[in-house]
């Protein structure tokens, strides 16, 4: 009890100073000479949200590029890092992991989603079905690990199952299976996590664009006899592209920096390892930060497409407006 | 009209499949939460459909792993707290500077405001894993005066702080979307009053953009809630500070043969998530999707 006390406190605190920092801005935003209000007001209003930035996302990205060059003494020593990255058998077993993740991920999680979003869409009961698969978005992804871990648990033949995967293949005559251990194939099952987390987040959004279209439309493809599946494809996908489009991309950059899954399935053994966790590993766990840097690094590369391509598109929407 | 429409689109095809989805995608959940109110040797014995025939149920898993008990104990209570008090301040941070700032990005008037705004947005092409390590040594080697320091270790103001960077570039995004949509006039009108930007914001975006803010914060309250990576970083690891999924992670990997804590621990660990989500869900994503997302 004394304990929690402690923590509220803390948090109270925490609470006040920030609502004093808030208030100070306001106040002298509000008291500015006239002349030059409008300058203080809008510094007032964007300074604390880009000093943040500034101190935490951007002076870090430029440090962590120029680590990424050093070793574990912080010594220069040029392409070392990406070298081990791209010759070691381990890294490149990440590298390849990662690739097959931000493949499968985005692609399948997008696609059952929207079919899923198109099912139900009118259907009796929506809501509730609705809730059901994107109940897993509420669930962080150390729980879903724990979920997971008990849907593939292994036991031998000659045991009674706990895991209901392995369960099902026994009733069907099969032999059990370490579905976690067997590599290649284990980091498809840590990938259905990740699909089964995402997919509610992707089904919703479109659902959501979905019931967006103008009936008038839907109606005129209906009434030129157009089947569900023409529908679909000539009317429903085109008007909510944009929709998809972020679907696919918020869903990428997720899938990119993963790291819990894996951490709380495997902690990346057997095979199952990608960059992000990799990156924990070398940075935090076996002391090499520049490693973990490039890993880094490499993870901001395969980001970069995305954001650029979304960046392009907010740049012509604002030229619209 | 809208009957035919609806009995067109609804095939028995796609009902069926879409309660296959909905059950493979609900069964886990369902499994793990019987799990957790079996006995510890029925757990580990046999699986958790055997309940149809073997009706035994007993709370004694959640009672281990809530217990401040000796030093083996989860002891989950105290890192459930733990999650409280990083999260409530971590997402009213995130929101407060979030929508101050969108608000200048969407109605300020000054030069280059369209290329800041991209280059806002473009931040979230830094992976946090990229921002880790130089934040770490910045809070403890940079931020302090003599040997005190401003955000000190063994806090929750570490983890909030980084929180909040990590959670800003996406909410200026969403919340920028949304105050750009509000009816010029309505600021029009006030500025011809005399109201600067502080009255503006307050007064009439903050209302607003409620619903806005209201569906971000609890997308930026679950992500929180569900961070696992930011928390082992900046938490130092104790009981003092680090959060619940921390603690369920440590559990599963040192003693992972203990399906009954980790069953119990899972469930404990997501009730507030899950709360959060079916209690406010119909908030969601109306507000946060109106504007910005339009084809």
């Amino acid at each position: 009890m004394e304990d929690i006390a402690e923590k509220g406190l803390q948090v109270v605190v925490g609470l006040a100073v920030f609502a004093a920092i808030i208030g100070l801005i306001m106040l002298v935003v509000d008291r500015a000479p006239k002349s030059g209000r409008e300058k203080v007001q809008i510094a007032g209003f964007l300074a604390p949200a880009l000093v943040l930035l500034a101190f935490g996302l951007v002076y870090p990205a430029l440090q962590t590029s120029y680590l990424s060059f050093t070793d574990r003494n912080g010594e220069f020593v040029g392409l070392d890092n990406f070298v081990w990255m791209f010759t070691q058998p381990e890294a490149l077993v990440t590298l390849r992991n990662t690739v097959i993740w931000v493949v499968l991920v985005p692609l399948l999680a997008s696609s059952i989603g929207l079919a899923y979003a198109v099912f139900i869409d009118r259907a009796r009961g929506e809501k509730a079905l609705k809730a059901l698969v994107f109940m897993p978005m509420a669930i962080s992804f150390v729980g879903a690990g724990v979920i997971w871990r008990f849907v593939y648990a292994y036991k031998g033949a000659e045991q009674d199952q706990i895991g209901l995967l392995n369960q099902i293949l026994v009733w069907f005559g099969q032999e059990p299976k370490q579905f976690l251990l067997d590599a290649p194939e284990n980091t498809l099952f840590l990938i259905a996590v990740m699909i089964w987390i995402q997919t509610g987040f992707a089904m919703v959004v479109l659902s959501a664009a979905i019931k967006g279209i103008p009936t008038e439309i839907v109606e005129a493809a209906r009434l030129d006899g157009a089947s569900a599946w023409q529908q679909f494809t000539n009317v429903t996908i085109p008007t909510i592209r944009g929709s998809l489009i972020v679907v696919v991309t918020t869903i990428t950059i997720g899938t990119l920096k993963v790291f819990d899954i894996v951490r709380t399935m495997t902690a990346g053994q057997y095979e199952t390892s990608v960059v992000a966790n990799e990156m924990y590993t070398q940075a935090f766990r076996a002391g090499e930060p520049g490693r973990g840097a490039a890993l880094a690094l490499i993870l901001f590369l395969m980001v970069l497409p995305v954001v650029v391509y979304n960046a392009r598109l907010l740049r012509k929407q604002k030229e619209i407006r | 009209m809208q009957r035919r429409v609806r009995q067109r689109l609804t095939s028995r095809t796609a009902t069926a499949a879409a309660v296959i989805i909905a059950v493979i995608w609900t069964i886990p959940t369902f499994g793990l939460l019987v799990s957790s109110f079996r006995p510890e040797d029925n757990i580990k014995g046999n699986g958790w459909w055997n309940v149809i025939t073997d009706r035994q149920f007993t709370l004694e898993n959640y009672a281990d792993v809530l217990s401040p008990g000796g030093s083996q104990s989860p002891n989950l209570l105290s890192y459930f707290v733990n999650s409280l008090a990083i999260v409530i301040p971590g997402t009213i941070f995130t929101l407060v500077l979030g929508a101050m700032a969108a608000y200048m990005f969407a109605w300020g008037r000054f030069r280059g405001k369209d290329s800041l705004f991209i280059f806002v947005f473009a931040l979230q092409i830094v992976p946090l894993q990229m921002a880790l390590i130089p934040l770490l040594q910045l809070f403890t080697q940079v931020l302090k005066f003599g040997d005190v320091q401003l955000l000190p270790s063994g806090t929750y103001a570490q983890l909030w702080v980084a929180h909040t960077i990590f959670g800003l570039p996406l909410a200026i995004f969403l919340l920028h979307n949304f105050i750009a949509e509000i009816p010029g006039e309505v600021i029009e009108a006030a500025r011809v009053d005399g109201a600067g930007h502080s009255t503006i914001f307050w007064r009439i975006i903050v209302p607003l953009a409620t619903p806005a803010l209201a569906s971000f914060g609890i997308f930026q309250f679950l992500w929180l809630w569900n961070d696992l990576l930011v928390a082992l970083v900046f938490s130092g690891g104790g009981a003092d500070v680090a959060p619940i999924t921390q603690r369920l992670a440590e559990i599963q990997g040192s003693r992972g043969g203990e399906w009954q804590r980790l069953t119990a621990g899972a469930f404990v660990s997501i009730i507030v998530p899950l709360a959060v989500f079916f209690g406010l869900q119909r908030y969601f994503v109306r507000g946060l999707l109106a504007g910005g997302l339009k084809g």
